[in-house]
C-alpha cells in the first residue's frame, strides 16, 4: 500500500487514516479527484440540504436567481402560486445549460437551441414542430410533454431561506438540523422580513471543506486575526459554547464580545496589538440588538455548503460552491432586516469591511487555505492534526478545541465508506 | 470651472500619480488622494448594476483608509504581490457642483512571487474630483469591476 492510501476496486482512493478516528485527516481527503467525486455523489448529490439562496432574491412570479448545487447549475425561480422551484439548468432535449444570465425575470423558461418552453414549474409547456411541418416529420407517437419536464430538485424554506436537494429521500429540513443549530438559525432567521444588500464572490484555491474547517475552528480567530483579538470580537478567553447536531456535521460557534483581556489569551500573541487604535472609531460602531441576547457572534455551518455569520451588526450567507478537488467559489450574500433604519443599514455596510474578500478578518482566511492546499499536495502521505482539547467529539463551553472539525470528518468518513 | 486643457493634463496627472503610487506600494500615500470626506470605494458590478449597495471595501473618509493603510501593511496575513495598473484616457465632465466626473478604464495585472502575472481586476473608475488646498483630490472614487469573481483575495487598492 501506497503512503497516501490506494485505489479500490470501485476505483476510488483508500486514505490512508492513522487510525478509526478523525483527529488526523489524510492529504487524499482534500486532493484526490476519486474522494472528490465520492463527495459529490453521496454528500453533494445525495440526502444532503444544499443552500441556494434567500427568498427576497426572487420577489415576484417568474424571478429567478441562477447558483448551483454541487457542481450542478439550479435555477431558483418562483411560480405564480408564489412558490419556490428549484431546477436543474439542463435542458431535458439536448442538455444545454440554458440559463446564463445570474438574475431575471422571465414569463416561461425558454432553451434557445431549440425553443423548448419550460414554465416556473419546470414543466414541459411545449416544443416546436412537434406534430412536423406539411406532414413530415415531428416527434414520435409516444412523446409526452410531461416526461420531459426540467429536474426538479427538493425545495425546504425557512424563515425566507432556500435549501435544495437532489435526493427525493433527504429528511425534513428541520430534523436535517437538528434541535441545537435550528434554534442557531432561527436566532438570526425569525421570520423577519429580509432585505438583500448585495454580493462578495472569490474563488479559494483550496478544499472546500478547508472552508468549512475554517468555520469549525474557534482556535485561529484570536490568533490570525489581529482585529479579532485586539478588539475582542473573538478570543479564547470570550465566553463562549459550541454545539453540533446529533451527526456532528452542522456546528454553531457562538461567543460573547469581551473588552477585558484575562489570562495568557494575549501573552507572545504578536497579532494582539495592545495600543491598536482605530483613527476611524465609526469602522467598529457595535450597536447590540434585541434577538441577540447576550451573545455578540454566532457563526453557523451547515453541512455540506453554507455558513451563517452574524459577527456583530454583520450578518451574510456564505456559499461554498466545489469547483474539484483543489478549488471552490464562496458567494457572500449580505442582508439586513426590513426594519433597520438608514442608520443600521449604513452600520451593516460599514462593517463589511470586516468581511468577504478584503475584509480585515477574512482576506487572510482565504489565503491560509490556499497555503494548506499547497501543503497537501506537496505532501500526499501527510495527515493533519486536529487534536486541540482531545481526540474526541462533542460540545463544549469553551473554544480551546478542534473538536467540530472532529465531528465534521467522523461523519464524513460513515457517509463517504473512507 | 471648464476642462481647458490644463486642467485635463493636470487630471491625467492625478491618475498617474495614483497608479504610481499603488504600484510602487507606498500605501501610507494613498490616502492623501483623497479630500478629507473623500469616498472610496470598491464594488462589483453586479452589485453596482443593480443598486445594492454592498463593496468589497468601502471607506468613508480619510481616517478609514489610514486603517485600512494598517490593515494592509500590518495586521492582514496575506502572500505577497505586486500590482501594475494600466489606466486609460479619462471621459471628463464638470457638473452642476463644480466637481469634475471622470470614468476611466483600467486594468490590473497582479505578480505573486514565483507566478507569472496575472489579469487581477478589470473595471472601471467612476470618480467625483475636487481642489482641496488648491490640489485636484478624489472625492468620490468607485472601483467598478467587472470580473466580480475575485481570484482568491484583495489586500491593496486598487
Amino acid at each position: 500500500m501506497s503512503a497516501n492510501g490506494q485505489a479500490a476496486s470501485d476505483g476510488v482512493t483508500r486514505p490512508a487514516w492513522r487510525d478509526e478516528g478523525s483527529s488526523r485527516i489524510p492529504s487524499a481527503v482534500y486532493t484526490d479527484r476519486s474522494i472528490y467525486d465520492r463527495e459529490l455523489e453521496r454528500i453533494f448529490y445525495g440526502p444532503h440540504w444544499s443552500y441556494v439562496g434567500l427568498e427576497i432574491e426572487v420577489p415576484e412570479a417568474g424571478c429567478f436567481k441562477r447558483t448551483s448545487v454541487g457542481e450542478r447549475s439550479v435555477i431558483m425561480i418562483r411560480n405564480r402560486k408564489g412558490e419556490i422551484n428549484v431546477l436543474e439548468n439542463r435542458c431535458a432535449h439536448r442538455a444545454m445549460r440554458f440559463c446564463q444570465e445570474r438574475t431575471g425575470q422571465v414569463k416561461t423558461l425558454v432553451c434557445p437551441y431549440h425553443q423548448w418552453n419550460y414554465n416556473h414549474d419546470g414543466k414541459l409547456l411545449g416544443v416546436p414542430f412537434r406534430n412536423g411541418v406539411k406532414g413530415n416529420g415531428g416527434m414520435p407517437d409516444d412523446f409526452r410533454l410531461e416526461d420531459n419536464g426540467l429536474n426538479r430538485l427538493q425545495v425546504a424554506v425557512r424563515n425566507g431561506v432556500v435549501f435544495a436537494c437532489f435526493d427525493s429521500a433527504v429528511e425534513p429540513l428541520e430534523d436535517y438540523l437538528g434541535e441545537d443549530i435550528l434554534a442557531s438559525f432561527d436566532r438570526t432567521f425569525d421570520g423577519r422580513e429580509l432585505v438583500l444588500l448585495g454580493y462578495s464572490r472569490q474563488r479559494i484555491p483550496g478544499n472546500w471543506k478547508l472552508m468549512m474547517e475554517n468555520i469549525k475552528d474557534p482556535y485561529h480567530p484570536g490568533l490570525l486575526h489581529t482585529w479579532f483579538v485586539t478588539f475582542g470580537l473573538w478570543r479564547a478567553d470570550n465566553d463562549s459554547r459550541l454545539r453540533m447536531d446529533r451527526h456532528h456535521r452542522h456546528a454553531a460557534m457562538i461567543s460573547r464580545r469581551s473588552s477585558q483581556v484575562t489570562g495568557n489569551v494575549a501573552e507572545g500573541v504578536t497579532s494582539f496589538r495592545a495600543n491598536m487604535t482605530l483613527n476611524e472609531p465609526l469602522l467598529l460602531d457595535i450597536v447590540h440588538e434585541p434577538w441577540w441576547g447576550d451573545d455578540t457572534v454566532c457563526m453557523t455551518t451547515v453541512f455540506p455548503n453554507v455558513i451563517f455569520q452574524q459577527q456583530v451588526n454583520s450578518l451574510s450567507t456564505r456559499q461554498i460552491i466545489p469547483a474539484g478537488p483543489g478549488s471552490f467559489d464562496f458567494v457572500w450574500t449580505h442582508f439586513g432586516f426590513a426594519d433597520d433604519d438608514a442608520e443600521m443599514t449604513e452600520r451593516r455596510l460599514r462593517q463589511a469591511n470586516l468581511f468577504g474578500p478584503a475584509g480585515f478578518v477574512s482576506a487572510d482566511d482565504g489565503e491560509v487555505i490556499e497555503f494548506s492546499q499547497d501543503g497537501l499536495v506537496q505532501d500526499k502521505a501527510f495527515a493533519t492534526m486536529c487534536e486541540l482539547d482531545g481526540r474526541g467529539v462533542g460540545p463544549t463551553e469553551h473554544m480551546v478545541t478542534e473538536t467540530l472539525i472532529r465531528g465534521m470528518y467522523r461523519y464524513w468518513r460513515e457517509v463517504m465508506e473512507l | 470651472m471648464s476642462l481647458t486643457p490644463d486642467l485635463r493634463h493636470a487630471v491625467a496627472d492625478l491618475y498617474a500619480a495614483y497608479a504610481a503610487c499603488l504600484d510602487d506600494g507606498r500605501y501610507e500615500e494613498w490616502p492623501a488622494f483623497f479630500t478629507a470626506d473623500g469616498w472610496y470605494r470598491v464594488v462589483a458590478r453586479e452589485n453596482f448594476d443593480r443598486d445594492l449597495p454592498l463593496s468589497v471595501i468601502s471607506l468613508k473618509g480619510r481616517p478609514m483608509m489610514v486603517d485600512r493603510v494598517v490593515g494592509i501593511t500590518s495586521t492582514i496575513f496575506h502572500a505577497p504581490y505586486y500590482q501594475r495598473h494600466i489606466v486609460g484616457l479619462p471621459v471628463l465632465a464638470v457638473a452642476d457642483d463644480a466637481t469634475i466626473h471622470a470614468s476611466v478604464n483600467y486594468a490590473v495585472f497582479r505578480t505573486k512571487r514565483d507566478m507569472a502575472a496575472e489579469i487581477y481586476n478589470v473595471g472601471q473608475y467612476i470618480d467625483k474630483i475636487d481642489f482641496e488646498d488648491g490640489k485636484l483630490k478624489f472625492k468620490k472614487k468607485f472601483c467598478v469591476y467587472d470580473n466580480d469573481l475575485i481570484p482568491n483575495s484583495m489586500i491593496y487598492p486598487i
